[in-house]
């Protein structure tokens, strides 16, 4: 039974850190109609920068988040204004094409800047806890407290605020964004800031308790994607649902299956999914 | 094709069998096979990203089957090279057809992102299943092809050979597809689907029919790998090596016939010119990829023939113009 409540604890840490990464997966491809696969690059480099300010520049744990989301928004914000704003007209393999080529210079970057080796990063929070006579980790509570804030922030955001509206407003359809005197550049270009600043969060939440290296976007890429189409692409609450079920059904999966196999599990959930229903869980058909 | 082009390609397949005996570093010789074996892979992948429009990330987990499958059935089981290569296309092909049979049916960002998941499936599988693939510790000892009467293909030069031939014959096959009725069919499904389908294609069909060739390629690619190189790792099923096969195909050109050859070798010389850069080539090579797909989509040699299509157009209309003015003198 301990072990059963210990384990879930850990799908909703892992679910957090799922769901959040997919949310910017989700925005971009709601306002694209592209998968970024170099979202998982900006994930890597998430975790990087804000491992940089802190053991280099001795900046507090909050603060080099915040660096480290500025500075991978902007990375996103640089790569729609020179890559995917170009593109836009091409036929979708290009886009595609132009992500991974971005991918593999990010990577390459990183091995170049910081090396290949695998690094952990210091957290302020690394005391143990207990509660209810089980033991958590400060770190993985934080987690699962912060990625729940940053979602409600979203929500709020994307709900209630004009600037929010309008990111809606253009997933569900740009011609008529435009049409009604939404700056489709400018909200495309916002929405990549969000998504970038998402992924940079992600990274420096998980980092401490995973770490730091070159190829550690790549599990956590193909795993939202799986995740975006679980939960319908461009849908938010999808992103997050996704997410907590796939930590869930991995977790479990790792201690009631078998741990080697435990990442094959998001992949066979896709497969079936996509065997079943090819246009992915929640899709609204048409497109 | 033009007289110009049959000199050009007689002449290149002539230079391809002389160059072992001109060049006598071991090395050369070595990165030329090395590449060729790239080359039979990315029209593997042509054929079904270039002429079909399916961009599949799936490819380097046909290749490690087709080159882990040569080296079971040569190091475990003990079979004879030609049975096993043989067997291993089949098995490829098998895996192909049950892969495509549910990844076709899916389109697009979907069928990308798919068939991204089905390799690192394979992947995983070679890396955790110990027991068959010896998993990290990789697969030692692949022997050289065997002997067919009296060739035999243990040194570097009767290799080059073999796999020159595999190469050729596989653009052989490439040209008698693209140029018969199939492969205009699958160019319609590439240019529109629905109108296709409109106009009485049986769209999956001919799509697993290219998945299944494609895949089958992409194997004898792998397994001429395993036998040159004689070491395999689960390395060789990552993403990784499909990355590879892009940038040498799209820097080639898209769904055109010579440009496999042409940016495989392009991108090999470059990289063995960067050798001090290693690991970090694709520093280089990341932003060409993306540069390449904004301004020349169409890579070389797509691009070189939309050029000299424009020149021999404005050449035809420049004659047209002239005509009458002759006419008028010879008149």
């Amino acid at each position: 039974m301990e072990i059963l409540i210990q384990q879930l604890f850990n799908g909703l840490t892992i679910g957090s850190v799922y769901s959040l990464v997919a949310l910017g997966l989700t925005l971009v491809y709601g306002i694209l109609h592209i998968p970024n696969f170099a979202h998982g690059a900006l994930y890597m480099m998430g975790g990087y920068i804000t491992l940089t300010m802190m053991t280099k520049y001795g900046f507090h744990y909050w603060i080099a988040i915040i660096v480290s989301i500025l500075v991978v928004g902007l990375l996103g914000v640089l790569m729609e204004r020179f890559v995917f704003h170009p593109l836009r007209d091409a036929p979708p393999i290009h886009d595609k094409i132009a992500a991974i080529g971005i991918l593999l210079f990010l990577e390459a970057f990183a091995q170049f800047v910081w090396g290949a080796e695998y690094q952990s990063m210091p957290t302020p929070y690394g005391q143990v806890v207990e509660i209810f006579g089980l033991t958590f980790t400060m770190q993985r509570l934080l987690i699962v407290i912060a990625a729940i804030v940053v979602m409600i922030l979203l929500t709020l955001f994307l709900k209630k605020t004009f600037t929010g509206s309008t990111i809606i407003a253009m997933s569900q359809n740009r011609e008529g964004a435009n049409l009604v005197g939404i700056n489709t550049k400018k909200v495309a270009m916002l929405t990549f800031m969000i998504s970038g600043g998402l992924a940079a969060i992600a990274a420096s939440l998980s980092a401490p308790i995973n770490l730091v290296f070159p190829g550690m976007g790549h599990l956590v890429i193909l795993k939202a994607f799986v995740i975006i189409i679980l939960g319908g692409m461009g849908s938010v609450p999808g992103a997050i649902l996704g997410g907590y079920i796939l930590g869930f059904s991995e977790s479990l999966g790792a201690t009631y299956i078998s741990n080697d196999y435990k990442d094959i599990i998001a992949f066979v959930l896709l497969v079936i999914i996509l065997s079943v229903k090819p246009t992915g869980l929640f899709s609204k058909g048409g497109h | 094709m033009s007289k110009i082009q049959r000199i050009v390609i007689l002449g290149l397949i002539l230079f391809a069998i002389v160059f072992p005996l001109i060049s006598n570093n071991d090395y050369f010789i070595h990165v030329m096979t090395l590449s060729f074996i790239w080359m039979i892979g990315v029209y593997g992948l042509n054929l079904l990203a270039g002429y079909t429009g399916y961009l599949s990330l799936a490819h380097a987990g046909f290749f490690a089957i087709g080159a882990y499958s040569l080296g079971l059935l040569t190091v475990k089981a003990e079979m004879n090279f030609w049975p096993a290569l043989l067997l291993s296309l089949i098995i490829t092909g098998v895996l192909g057809f049950f892969a495509g049979l549910i990844s076709l049916r899916t389109k697009e960002h979907f069928f990308a992102i798919y068939t991204l998941c089905v390799g690192y499936i394979i992947y995983l599988v070679i890396d955790k299943w110990d027991s068959l693939t010896e998993g990290v510790r990789g697969l030692i000892g692949i022997p050289a092809p065997a002997n067919i009467g009296p060739l035999s293909f243990e040194t570097l030069q009767s290799h080059y050979y073999l796999v020159l031939f595999f190469l050729l014959l596989v653009v052989l096959i490439m040209y008698r597809i693209v140029h018969s009725l199939s492969g205009r069919t699958y160019i319609a499904i590439r240019n529109s689907e629905d109108l296709a389908q409109t106009i009485g294609i049986s769209t999956m069909k001919n799509k697993l029919t290219v998945f299944v060739i494609s895949t089958v390629i992409a194997g004898l690619s792998g397994a001429l790998y395993a036998s040159f190189v004689r070491f395999i790792g689960p390395d060789i099923g990552s993403i990784a090596i499909v990355f590879d096969f892009l940038t040498y195909l799209l820097v080639g050109g898209l769904g055109t016939l010579s440009g496999p050859i042409v940016g495989t070798l392009l991108i090999v010389v470059l990289s063995q010119r960067l050798q001090f850069l290693q690991d970090y080539r694709m520093l280089v090579f990341g932003p060409v990829l993306t540069l390449l797909i904004i301004f020349y989509p169409r890579g070389i040699v797509g691009t070189a023939a939309a050029w000299g299509q424009k020149r021999r157009s404005s050449v035809h209309k420049t004659r047209l113009n002239n005509l009458p003015e002759e006419q008028v003198k010879e008149g």
